[in-house]
């Protein structure tokens, strides 16, 4: 899952570096992920992933990182069984 | 004092059989009497004894601003939804004899407008961050400007307090984040003191804006979760929703990145401001201490009538 979200990131959230250069609980908003790239990368997962991502989990921390997307679609696919 | 906060509808008819509004035929867009500008005058007067000392550069700015720059702000993709532009007939005497028609037809004739390079301006200082951003790095102590413009969103409504067209006061603080944050919190204590002093129930509270879609909703969560936006509410039409008057904001480095606005050692500039919502501000009034301004609390009117 983690390739499938790296390869999201390269595609849609234009960021100034390299993602395969960070580690998957670097932060991603010192990366320089912005409000609109989480939206547009927030988007993306959704519909690679087949998910809808709840309100409550709408928020910074969710997609802060590689590892802290992963537990958020974990979550939505878990709570959906 | 308050005999109306019941009415959920009858605010806007009061105000307007009162003369204090004027119907135009359309909700949210109203003519204001001679009173009712009064007011607004008092307290915009109000706002500068309390921020006038701050040596704020004053700009005063139409109702409308460069479509260039409206498009590179990102309001679009905030809040498409309220953004309201500016179209023009641009076509030959064929074009015109069909618009004719289609007026007399009364179906739509707006097909062959184009779009101008003007768009109404949706809050004060939009227009400022290009002007500050073309005079270069802002200087050791940041830069504050006084702004005060009608504003346009699309949202018409029947609360006589969410109208189309409105006037916005805003002080914009550019400069370093400790320097905006400062701002922001002294402002969030005046703001206060000065409605307290107008006898007007308020609370504050952590806010979001109305941004579009669900995708605006984590936009909204994070806004609120950074506590970047606080608003100063009164109730006017609602007591369980109060309005927010007056509005206390921390944009971080987002308008300072749009437009490549720098601090004097080449850090990317933070900005923040205080909005006052004239209209809001002068509903909230005739709402709580009734449309006789000459009844109002005598120490209300001391402090609007100095």
């Amino acid at each position: 899952m983690k390739s499938k979200i790296r390869d999201i990131l390269k595609t849609t959230a234009r960021l100034p570096v390299d993602v395969a250069t960070l580690a998957d609980d670097a932060d991603l908003y010192n990366a320089g992920l912005t409000s609109f790239g989480t939206v547009e990368l927030m988007m993306a997962l959704e519909e690679a992933f087949e998910v809808e991502f709840p309100d409550k989990m709408m928020n910074r921390r969710n997609f802060a990182s590689v590892a802290a997307i992963e537990n958020a679609i974990q979550s939505i696919l878990s709570e959906r069984v | 004092m308050c005999q109306n906060c019941q009415q959920q509808q009858g605010f806007l008819a009061e105000l307007i059989d009162s003369g204090l509004l004027i119907d135009t035929g359309v909700d949210g867009l109203y003519g204001r009497s001679g009173l009712f500008e009064e007011v607004v005058a008092r307290f915009d007067d109000l706002i500068t004894r309390y921020g006038g000392q701050d040596g704020a550069e004053v700009a005063r700015f139409p109702p409308a601003m460069n479509r260039q720059h409206f498009e590179r702000s990102g309001y679009l993709k905030s809040f498409p939804q309220l953004a309201g532009t500016v179209h023009a007939f641009d076509g030959d005497e064929r074009a015109h004899a069909q618009l004719l028609h289609d007026v007399a037809d009364g179906v739509d004739w707006t097909a062959g407008q184009k779009s101008t390079d003007i768009v109404l301006t949706p809050a004060a200082c939009y227009v400022l961050y290009p002007v500050v951003a073309k005079r270069g790095p802002v200087g050791k102590g940041g830069a504050l400007f006084d702004l005060q413009s009608y504003c346009f969103r699309h949202e018409p409504s029947k609360d006589p307090a969410r109208m189309q067209l409105f006037r916005m006061r805003e002080y914009v603080r550019f400069g370093t984040p400790d320097q905006v944050t400062e701002f922001r919190a002294i402002w969030l204590e005046r703001g206060q003191t000065m409605m307290a002093s107008l006898g007007m129930p308020l609370e504050v509270d952590v806010a979001n804006d109305p941004f579009f879609g669900r995708a605006g909703r984590m936009l909204a969560n994070n806004q609120r979760d950074q506590r970047l936006k606080f608003e100063l509410l009164i109730p006017i039409e609602s007591v369980e929703k109060p309005t927010a008057c007056l509005s206390f904001n921390y944009h971080q480095d987002h308008f300072g990145t749009t437009w490549g606005i720098k601090t004097e050692d080449g850090e990317t500039a933070h900005t923040a401001c205080v909005g006052f919502g004239m209209e809001r501000v002068a509903l909230a009034l005739f709402k709580h201490h009734g449309f006789d301004v000459q009844k109002w609390p005598a120490a209300v009117r001391d402090v609007l009538w100095p």
